[in-house]
C-alpha cells in the first residue's frame, strides 16, 4: 500500500477526531441548564457539582473550557460517573467486551452466511432458490432487529425454552471452564443471529447483484471458455465482487451498532446497550457523552480501517 | 411552455413502468396503502390510542383485532397512529434532507474547485458522525419532542443525498444542452434550476426514498430506547411498552413492529423500482 494515500487517509481522519470533540462540547454548553449537569449527572450534590465547576473551568471563557476538555479527553478522561462512583472510562471498558464479542459474532456470521447464500442465489438465478433467497433477503434488510428479537424470544425462547431469555450467563447456575463457555454461547446465538440479519441480507443481494454483474465481463467469459469449473470461476469473480461490498459493510459501522444496542436491551445482553438505556433512566449524562464519544470514534476508525482494507486488497487504488 | 408537454407524458410512462416492476408496484401499493392509513387514521383507527376501551392485555378478538395493552388501550389503534408518526416524520425529515442535499450537492459540484473541498469536508463530517447515537444525546440532554428529532435527522441525514446530487450535476455540466443552453445567453442560475436540477433529480428522489426508510427506523429504534415525543403514539413506543409483556402479550409486540417492517420495506421496493425505470441501465 503506497505510505501517502495512509498519510492522506490519516489526514482526513484527524480534523474530523476534533470535530467530533467540538461538537460533544458545544452540546455540553447549547443543552437547557447549567453546563455542570450535563457534566455530572442529576445526582450530583452542590459540593460535586462546585468540584466540577472548578476541574472544568466553567468559569473561564468559553475557548479556555474547550481547551480543557479536549485535554482532558486526550489524557482519556471523560469525566467521573456520579450514579457509578467512578470514571467514566473504566465504567464504558467494563462493558466494552460484551458489546464486541456480539458485535463480532454477528459480523462474522453476516458475512460468511452473505457470501454464502449470495453465490448461492446468483449461482441458481431466476430459480426458486434464488427467489425465494431474494425474498428472504429484501425481508430480513428492512425488519428492525429489535423486533427481530422480540419475536424470537417470543417464539424460541419464552414458550419452548430453547434458547435462555435473557443475560449473558445462567446467573443461577454459574459455570467455570468449558461449560462456562457453552454457557455464554448458548447465551450468545440467539442474540448474535438476530442482530446478524439486516447485514446479512444487504450482504447476500450485494454478492448475488455483483456476482451476476461479473459472470457477464470479459475475464469470467476467458475463465468459462478455458474451460475451468463453476465453483473455480465463482471464486475467481468473488475476489473482485467482494472489494465493493467491503466498503459498504465498513460503512454501515453506525447503524450496526445501533442495532446491537437495541438488541442488547431485549436479550438484556449486559454490554453498551444495557449501560446506554441504565443511564438514561438514571440522566447519567457523563457516561452517556463518553459513550457517544467512544462509538463515533469507534465509527470513525472502522471506516479508515475498511478504507486502508480496500486499498491493500485493490492495486488500482493509488492516491495521490 | 412548450418543453413541458414531453416532459409531463414522459413521467407518465415512468409512472406506468414503476407499476409495471415486480419490486416497484409492491413498493407502490405498500408506501400508498401506509399513507392512506397515516392519513385517514381518525377515521381507521376504532379508538383513541390513549383511552383504555376495554380489558388489559386481551388477545386479539373481532372488536380488538390486535389486542389491548397493559392498559385496556387498543392496540390496532396504536398501530394506526404510529404510523402516521412514522410516516410524517420520514416526509418531513425527506423534505428537509432534500433540500439541503441538493443545495449543498449542486453547490459543490458548480461553484468550482475550493467551494467543493470545502463543503464535501462538511459532508465526510456530517457522514461520519453516528445519526443515532447523537440522537439519543441530543434528547436526554434536551428532552424528547417530535420537532427536535426532526430537525436533528434533517441535519444529519443529507450527506448521501448531497453526494449523488453532486455526481450528477458534475457530469449534466459537461454535456451539451447546457453548453447550448450557456452559448444562448442563459444566466447560471437559469440553468441549474431549468436545465440540470431537474434532470439530476431521479437518482435524487431513489436515494431520498431510500432515507426515508432508515429515518423510520432511526425514530423506531429511539421510541424503542423511551426516547420519543410523549405527546404522540410511535410504533417504536408500542414495541418498547411490548418488551415487559413478551411473556403475556405476543400481540402487543408483533403488530407495531411488522407495521414498521411494512414501512421500510414499502420504502426500499419503491426505491428500487424507481432505480429500475429511471436509471438508464434500468428496464432489465
Amino acid at each position: 500500500m503506497p505510505s501517502h494515500y495512509l498519510l492522506r487517509r490519516l489526514a482526513q481522519v484527524l480534523p474530523t477526531m476534533a470535530g467530533l470533540l467540538v461538537l460533544n462540547f458545544c452540546i455540553i454548553h447549547l443543552a437547557p441548564g447549567d453546563p455542570v449537569i450535563a457534566l455530572g449527572g442529576e445526582h450530583g450534590d452542590a459540593a460535586y457539582y462546585a468540584f466540577l465547576r472548578a476541574r472544568f473551568g466553567l468559569d473561564r471563557p468559553l475557548p479556555e473550557q474547550l481547551l480543557t476538555y479536549v485535554a482532558n479527553v486526550l489524557r482519556g478522561d471523560l469525566g467521573t460517573s456520579f450514579v457509578h462512583g467512578r470514571s467514566v472510562a473504566s465504567v464504558i471498558a467494563e462493558r466494552l467486551p460484551a458489546t464486541l464479542l456480539l458485535v463480532s459474532t454477528a459480523l462474522v456470521l453476516s458475512s460468511v452466511a452473505g457470501v454464502g447464500l449470495g453465490t448461492l442465489a446468483a449461482r441458481y438465478r431466476r430459480r426458486p432458490a434464488d427467489i425465494a433467497l431474494n425474498t428472504a433477503a429484501l425481508l430480513g434488510y428492512a425488519t428492525p432487529s429489535f423486533w427481530l428479537g422480540q419475536i424470537a424470544l417470543i417464539a424460541l425462547a419464552v414458550g419452548s425454552g430453547l434458547f435462555p431469555v435473557q443475560g449473558m450467563t445462567d446467573a443461577r447456575n454459574p459455570q467455570t471452564g468449558l461449560a462456562h463457555l457453552m454457557d455464554v454461547l448458548h447465551h450468545l446465538a440467539l442474540p448474535a443471529i438476530v442482530l446478524a440479519v439486516n447485514e446479512l441480507a444487504l450482504t447476500t443481494r450485494l454478492v448475488r447483484t455483483g456476482l451476476l454483474e461479473a459472470f457477464g465481463a470479459d475475464y469470467v467469459r476467458a475463465a468459462r471458455a478455458k474451460g475451468l469449473s463453476e465453483s473455480h470461476v465463482i471464486r475467481h469473480a468473488l475476489r473482485n465482487v467482494m472489494l465493493p461490498i467491503i466498503t459498504v459493510i465498513g460503512s454501515r459501522a453506525g447503524m450496526f451498532l445501533s442495532g446491537a444496542v437495541l438488541v442488547e436491551v431485549v436479550f438484556a445482553w449486559p454490554g453498551l446497550g444495557r449501560l446506554l438505556l441504565s443511564s438514561l433512566l438514571s440522566r447519567d449524562y457523563p457516561v452517556l457523552l463518553g459513550m457517544f464519544l467512544i462509538i463515533s470514534i469507534g465509527v470513525i476508525l472502522a471506516n479508515l480501517i475498511t478504507d486502508l482494507a480496500y486499498a491493500r486488497l485493490d492495486p488500482r487504488i493509488r492516491y495521490q | 411552455m412548450l418543453a413541458l408537454g414531453p416532459r409531463v407524458s414522459e413521467s407518465r410512462k415512468r409512472l406506468f413502468r414503476l407499476l409495471h416492476n415486480g419490486a416497484g408496484r409492491i413498493g407502490v401499493v405498500l408506501t400508498s396503502g401506509l399513507l392512506a392509513v397515516a392519513l385517514l387514521a381518525g377515521w381507521i383507527a376504532p379508538a383513541d390510542p390513549f383511552v383504555s376501551v376495554g380489558p388489559p392485555l386481551r388477545s386479539p378478538t373481532l372488536a380488538h383485532p390486535m389486542g389491548t395493552d397493559d392498559l385496556g388501550r387498543d392496540v390496532l389503534s396504536g398501530v394506526v397512529y404510529g404510523t402516521r408518526t412514522s410516516l410524517l416524520l420520514a416526509v418531513v425529515v425527506s423534505l428537509l434532507t432534500g433540500a439541503i442535499g441538493i443545495i449543498v450537492g449542486s453547490l459543490a459540484a458548480w461553484q468550482g474547485r475550493r467551494t467543493d473541498d470545502a463543503l464535501m469536508r462538511v459532508t465526510e463530517f456530517v457522514q461520519a458522525v453516528p445519526r443515532f447515537f447523537l440522537a439519543v444525546i441530543v434528547i436526554a440532554l434536551f428532552g424528547p419532542g417530535l420537532d427536535r428529532l426532526i430537525l436533528l435527522l434533517g441535519l444529519t441525514s443529507w450527506p448521501w443525498i448531497a453526494r449523488v446530487v453532486r455526481a450528477e450535476v458534475l457530469s449534466l455540466k459537461q454535456r451539451e444542452f447546457v453548453e447550448a443552453a450557456r452559448s444562448l445567453g442563459a444566466g447560471h442560475l437559469r440553468i441549474l434550476f431549468r436545465q440540470v436540477l431537474p434532470n439530476a433529480l431521479p437518482p435524487v428522489v431513489v436515494v431520498v426514498s431510500l432515507s426515508a426508510a432508515s429515518v423510520i427506523l432511526i425514530e423506531a429504534g429511539l421510541s424503542f430506547l423511551g426516547l420519543g415525543d410523549p405527546d404522540v403514539v410511535s410504533l417504536g413506543y408500542l414495541a418498547n411498552n411490548a418488551q415487559r409483556f413478551l411473556r403475556v402479550a405476543w400481540w402487543m409486540a408483533a403488530f407495531p413492529g411488522a407495521a414498521i417492517a411494512l414501512a421500510v420495506l414499502g420504502l426500499n421496493l419503491l426505491g428500487d423500482g424507481l432505480n429500475d425505470v429511471l436509471s438508464p441501465r434500468g428496464g432489465h
